[in-house]
């Protein structure tokens, strides 16, 4: 990983020096940025290289390090790549400066749709949205004369239906790795029972009927798995959908486009995406909205800020877009979305909607308290009580670490 | 040697440890008995994040940390004593798993799941590296002169990997479609799953430790039997010593001290291990003393992280290296005083 961010740094840098001719200004301040590491990202970046100047850091780890980084004083990046959850310790620290007065300065092509808002600031500026949608082999289903599942328990069903025809290893795929990712799939479908994880007064409520529903029927989707599904992480499932070996997925929907990309999929055209399964029918689909977007550091000067704000711009532009348009679902005027965004569109436009996933210190903890302990029950070493029961503890124990709870 | 030369050539290294080594050690001991906590306070804030077309405005309650003139968190830190640990060893609920011999409840608590397989670990790797690193040595020593070089050179070759990359490769090849795991199906006839269960990760680890390890027991053991003294061999072979007594009563008496020496350094670096959990993904199935700290060290995307546990944890694994090692200091002591 390391290696690559190198590379990818030299290459970007290269770019920088080489192609500015597509920017509309040149930048004369030097500016770095940290982000993650996703094809999304790599566009947005690449693009911002373009003005001169920049050199872009590409971690898909960079959460680790975003707000030790930015608390430096002055910050050691300029602009910062960050979704929902990893706002949190930025605006937290106050390590990331109000983009109200930079917005009405050059921010005239922004959609009021992009601009994220805490407190009535405009703190952050959104270029995508993710979220799951359901990926399925069209060609098999129209062969077996099955439906699109729209909820979990049609899903079950067709899962079956798919297991006896043999026609491929596995029906499911799932991005069950344990920690974060398996984390994730907890609270998709428990957001898709229950919004309530974490009580207002920070005390946690995952330990109820709808938790013990939701791990029941996560458990009952690894029957239809490969049997190593606690070391399947996002790459993997798009593997295992590339090369034919599943038929079903509710994958994050920046990993759509690589169905149809000819260098690496077999399935090139037979893979096709529907709204996330719902978790009861009738229900909003079992799962979270995400945002990715730019901020800028608070410990910059102000000429700092003025040149990082309009190099992230020039980053996430029509221009870009339409170079870029199956990277992600762009927020951006001028996205044309592709054949495979139209499930997480779907997804995200369904009424009832899918919650936005929530920016708080507490689901955090409450996520990481998933990601350590749910793996026991898949495992078969808890039950489903005795794991929601230690997801709580940890939770408080770490909880209080945080302040959170007295 | 004069005491002052004596001095000068052992201070730097001493300065070196002391601000290296022992100035940190004390300061993650003395970390382990204080918490450092933000101060928070609740908050309602409307905080508005993008739909595909519409925004989602919601009110939430959220605790934040309050900030000082200067824009830095305001901490407060308080002697906690032992809670740190207790959060760790979790002792009710444990002595109630003993007491009730349920071995299930005891292993649902992560400190001593973790110490049962890095035990079970170091136990198990320690003789496996010795036998294997001896009867390289052997065997190297018995080849022909001119193939040595060659022989030492492959020997050695599982050492030189990385650990992580090792881990990695020996992962991909038994994944579900690795290699490997394509040829044992071919074998056995049957799907295999190398990582979907706790045992079957846990026999490759120790696999890939003692392949990693073993060359370094290799490479001491062999410059041993380099000064081995031919004529107690020979004086062996014209008592009529079999091949197993000269390795039983001459060769392995002469080597007693590497030995020692190389499970000195296996039981310090297997009862750290970590690298095996992280490489082939095990946290699910099989977990580490030492991924334990580095769990509570690492932060969750929302920035918070579990230092003072983290420090309690790490002085824990320390503890337990001590543990192990007594015993084979005390002979070495023993052997040390009885050669003066």
């Amino acid at each position: 990983m390391y290696l690559r961010k190198l590379a990818l740094a030299g290459v970007f840098a290269l770019m920088g020096t080489t192609a500015m001719a597509t920017c509309a200004f040149e930048n004369s301040i030097p500016l770095k940025s940290l982000t993650a590491g996703f094809e999304a990202w790599k566009s947005a970046t690449s693009a911002m290289a373009e003005c001169g100047n920049f050199t872009p850091e590409l971690d898909q780890e960079f959460a680790t390090k975003q707000a030790t980084a930015f608390a430096a004083n002055p910050s050691l990046y300029h602009i910062g790549g960050v979704a929902n959850e990893t706002i949190v310790p930025l605006i937290n620290g106050g390590l990331i400066r109000p983009l109200d007065e930079l917005v009405a300065k050059y921010g005239a092509n922004l959609q009021p749709n992009q601009l994220i808002k805490v407190d009535g600031k405009i703190m952050a500026v959104a270029m995508m949205v993710n979220t799951q949608h359901l990926m399925y082999r069209e060609d098999l289903m129209t062969e077996l004369g099955l439906a699109v599942p729209a909820t979990y328990g049609e899903v079950l069903k067709v899962a079956e239906a798919i297991k006896a025809s043999g026609k491929v290893e596995y029906p499911l795929g799932g991005t069950f790795k344990a920690g974060w990712n398996l984390g994730e799939e907890f609270v998709n479908m428990y957001m898709g029972l229950n919004p309530v994880m974490v009580n207002a007064d920070g005390t946690p409520s995952v330990n109820n009927a709808d938790g013990i529903k939701t791990l029941e029927m996560l458990k009952a989707l690894t029957a239809y798995m490969d049997p190593e599904y606690l070391t399947s992480d996002s790459t993997f499932v798009q593997q295992q959908m590339q090369q034919g070996k599943i038929a079903m997925a509710n994958l994050w929907a920046s990993r759509g486009g690589a169905m149809d990309d000819t260098a690496e999929s077999q399935v090139v055209g037979k893979v096709n995406g529907a709204a996330a399964p719902a978790a009861v029918a009738g229900g909003a689909p079992a799962t979270t909205l995400w945002w990715d977007g730019i901020v800028i550091a608070a410990n910059i000067s102000d000429d700092e800020a003025d040149a990082a704000f309009r190099v992230a711009l020039e980053g996430i532009d029509t221009e870009m877009v339409s170079a870029h348009s199956d990277d992600a679902i762009w927020l951006i005027p001028g996205y044309t979305p592709g054949r495979l965004a139209g499930g997480a569109i779907a997804t995200a436009t369904a009424t009832p909607s899918a919650p936005s996933y929530p920016s708080t210190t507490t689901q955090g903890l409450m996520h990481g308290a998933l990601g350590n302990q749910l793996q026991a029950y898949f495992t078969g070493e808890k039950s489903a009580a005795d794991t929601l029961a230690a997801v709580e503890a940890d939770y408080t124990a770490a909880a209080k670490e945080a302040g959170v709870l007295q | 040697m004069k005491t002052s030369t004596f001095a000068a050539f052992v201070a730097p290294s001493l300065v070196m440890m002391l601000i290296f080594i022992a100035a940190p050690l004390f300061y993650v001991f003395g970390q382990s008995f204080f918490l450092t906590t933000p101060v928070t306070e609740q908050l309602m804030v409307e905080t508005c994040t993008p739909g595909f077309l519409v925004q989602n405005c919601v009110q939430e309650t959220k605790s934040q940390p309050k900030l000082d003139a200067d824009g830095h968190i305001v901490t407060q830190t308080q002697f906690v004593g032992l809670q740190s640990y207790a959060g760790i060893l979790e002792p009710a609920k444990a002595w109630a798993a003993v007491s009730a011999l349920d071995y299930g409840a005891l292993m649902a608590i992560d400190f001593w799941r973790a110490l049962r397989f890095t035990l079970m670990f170091t136990f198990i790797t320690l003789p496996l590296v010795l036998l294997v690193g001896l009867g390289v040595a052997l065997a190297v020593n018995n080849t022909a002169k001119s193939l040595r070089g060659p022989v030492i050179f492959v020997s050695l070759l599982p050492f030189i990997i990385t650990p992580v990359i090792g881990a990695l490769a020996i992962r991909w090849l038994f994944v579900s479609d690795g290699l490997l795991n394509h040829g044992l199906e071919w074998l056995l006839g049957h799907p295999v799953s190398m990582f979907s269960q706790g045992w079957t990760i846990e026999i490759l680890m120790m696999f890939f430790r003692v392949w990693h390890v073993a060359p370094f027991a290799f490479i001491i053991l062999y410059a041993g039997l380099q000064t081995l003294n031919q004529d107690a061999v020979e004086a062996a072979i014209v008592d009529g010593a079999s091949r197993w007594q000269r390795l039983r009563y001459v060769i392995v008496p002469h080597l007693a001290p590497l030995i020692i020496f190389v499970a000195l350094i296996h039981l310090m670096d297997a009862y750290r291990v970590f690298d095996e959990v992280v490489g082939f993904r095990a946290e699910a199935h099989v977990i580490s003393l030492q991924y334990l700290t580095y769990d509570f060290l690492v932060p969750d995307n929302t920035g918070n992280r579990s230092i003072s546990r983290a420090a309690a944890s790490s002085m824990l694994t320390l503890i337990g290296i001590l543990i192990l090692l007594i015993p084979l200091l005390r002979r070495t002591w023993a052997q040390h005083r009885g050669a003066r």
